[in-house]
């Protein structure tokens, strides 16, 4: 693409691009580099130590098995949804459409409390629950739930605009050629959509690995049983472990950067995609 | 554009999948709102509005409804700016640049919120200088901007992008050539065109601004009635084990987002309706 003739007098040019300059920079850059400048104050010898130290090893664990849960749940959710939002029009699908995207407009902090509300010791289940032995609030399934509630949007919402702009030719080709619905679903449809469902992954595996206020609510920020690393970043730092907090943050980070790069090269094949 | 009908259609799989859908949706989102919405109706109307209008969730509503609302703008504004350069101007490291605009999207709130504490600190980077100048930032209401504003950057940059691109070059000399300055054109042919998107994008920020926590905890100070923002005195009255005024309170921001996302469906719709 060439770049668009501009209108604008040199002079007016440079300030404007100065200026964006100054607000990316004091904004996004400036924060960016001060994560491993803290993370590295003492040197590398602290930072490593700070990442190995039993409750981080703890912290990272826990967070790869809640992102290792609710990352594929969400990903089924989204294929069935865009499947059936995306392939059929029927009425009130609009509403459903909705309705999947209220937890992005949802406070974390209300979503965790929620959770607390169904299943905490006084509600009627979480009683039941905890009379057979099970724990859900201040407890790993809380976690996962409060997680999977404030991703469930991603994979869907990339997904249902894609399948229903790809329309329905293909996979009614398919049947007619004599393919059941799972051979055309995996030869037909799934290919179509890879790199958005990747996408969808990408954001969806971000949120995950980083939710902070929901899985604050319900987790009791138990050292080394309930603590996920943004948690454990929160009670390192709140214990003036600042170096400390900052390596755990840095991992975070990195984490972060990667799923940028990631979306970089998948909006560009997801792009594709669309007809 | 074709989308088959429910029945007939020669593909299956309808049934199952919206099963599947609506099942997700009702265990993971419905369910538990409306547990949300239930307990809060368990006590009378009279000690539901007792409980949102104490002078502290009060004054934890107003700090937050107006501090998301001024965030929301400064966003809109730098939206602008950061939009139409990246979209309009060429210039060398401008794809990096672009690609760091997602930077707080993908950044998780507790690390935001720790290092943007440490960098306008009364000691910090930024904050060390601020001061001098008899500006504090960390532990003020300033400081609880600042990290929204953070926030709310890429909503509203993203939002104009895709719109500022697709402005079509000609219109603008079209308008010049009738003899209109360049100021003029942009306020009375670019700014219309781009209008509904700058306010979907201030409302998107506005909306996660309002329930943002983990970036704002810990620059605010949390001092009841000055710096303590509504989602974080949910998580008090909770911790307290006052249980019906955290959700009194939750149900309030709650309606909130539900009312914004109506918004948003509008002012999508008249953002399409304009692109036509």
């Amino acid at each position: 693409m060439s770049a668009p003739r501009s209108r604008e007098p040199r002079a007016v040019r440079l300030v404007l691009i100065g200026l964006a300059l100054a607000a990316i920079g004091l904004f996004l850059l400036v924060p960016l580099a001060a994560v491993f400048v803290e993370a590295f104050r003492h040197g590398t010898g602290a930072w490593l130590a700070a990442v190995s130290d039993p409750d981080a090893r703890h912290a990272v664990k826990l967070t790869l098995l809640v992102a290792a849960i609710a990352v594929p749940v969400n990903a089924a959710f989204g294929l069935a949804a865009g499947w059936a939002l995306g392939k059929f029009r029927f009425p009130g699908r609009n509403l459903v459409l909705t309705l999947i995207d209220l937890p992005f407009a949802v406070s974390p902090i209300v979503a965790g409390l929620v959770f607390v509300l169904v299943f905490g010791r006084s509600s009627l289940l979480g009683g039941w629950l905890a009379g057979h032995g099970i724990e859900v609030v201040f407890a790993v399934p809380g976690i996962v739930l409060a997680t999977v509630f404030v991703t469930f949007p991603f994979v869907a919402r990339e997904l249902v605009p894609l399948m229903q702009s790809q329309g329905t030719d293909e996979e009614e080709a398919a049947r007619v050629l004599g393919a059941g619905f799972f051979k055309t679903f995996l030869r037909v449809t799934l290919p179509n959509v890879k790199w958005a469902l990747l996408y969808g992954i990408v954001l969806c595996t971000a949120r995950a690995v980083g939710e902070f206020g929901a899985v604050s609510v319900v987790s009791g920020h138990v050292r080394g049983a309930t603590n996920t690393l943004p948690l454990h970043v929160e009670t390192l730092y709140n214990e003036y472990a600042t170096q400390g907090a900052f390596a755990a943050a840095s991992l975070l980070t990195l984490v972060a950067l990667a799923a940028m790069l990631a979306k970089a090269f998948l909006s560009r094949h997801a792009g594709e995609e669309a007809p | 554009m074709r989308t088959a009908r429910v029945t007939p259609s020669l593909l299956p799989g309808f049934g199952p999948a919206l099963g599947v859908t609506l099942l997700g949706l009702s265990l993971v989102v419905l369910a538990p709102l409306a547990t949300l919405l239930a307990t809060s109706l368990r006590g009378s109307p009279a000690e539901f509005l007792a409980a949102v209008t104490t002078p502290r969730v009060l004054a934890a509503l107003k700090l937050s409804f107006l501090l998301s609302l001024g965030a929301a703008a400064v966003s809109a504004l730098l939206g602008l700016l950061l939009g139409w350069v990246l979209v309009r101007y060429r210039f060398p490291g401008r794809r990096v640049l672009d690609a760091l605009i997602d930077l707080p999207f993908a950044l998780p709130t507790a690390v935001a919120g720790i290092t943007l504490t440490t960098l306008y600190a009364p000691n910090g980077w930024l904050g060390k200088p601020l001061a001098a100048l008899g500006v504090p930032v960390a532990f003020t209401p300033l400081g609880i901007g600042v990290a929204l504003v953070f926030l709310g950057i890429p909503f509203t940059v993203r939002t104009l992008q895709p719109v500022l691109a697709s402005l079509d070059p000609e219109v603008e000399d079209a308008a010049a050539s009738l003899g209109a300055t360049r100021v003029e054109t942009v306020r009375r042919v670019l700014f219309p065109e781009v209008l509904p998107s700058l306010l979907t994008g201030a409302t998107l920020a506005f909306a996660r601004g309002l329930g943002e926590y983990g970036s704002v905890v810990f620059i605010s100070g949390n001092m009841p009635m000055k710096t303590e923002i509504a989602p974080l005195l949910v998580m008090t009255k909770l911790e307290q084990y006052d249980v019906a005024g955290a959700t009194a309170l939750a149900v309030v921001l709650l309606v909130s987002s539900f009312l914004l996302l109506l918004v948003l469906n509008r002012l999508e719709a008249w953002a399409e309706g304009r692109r036509r």
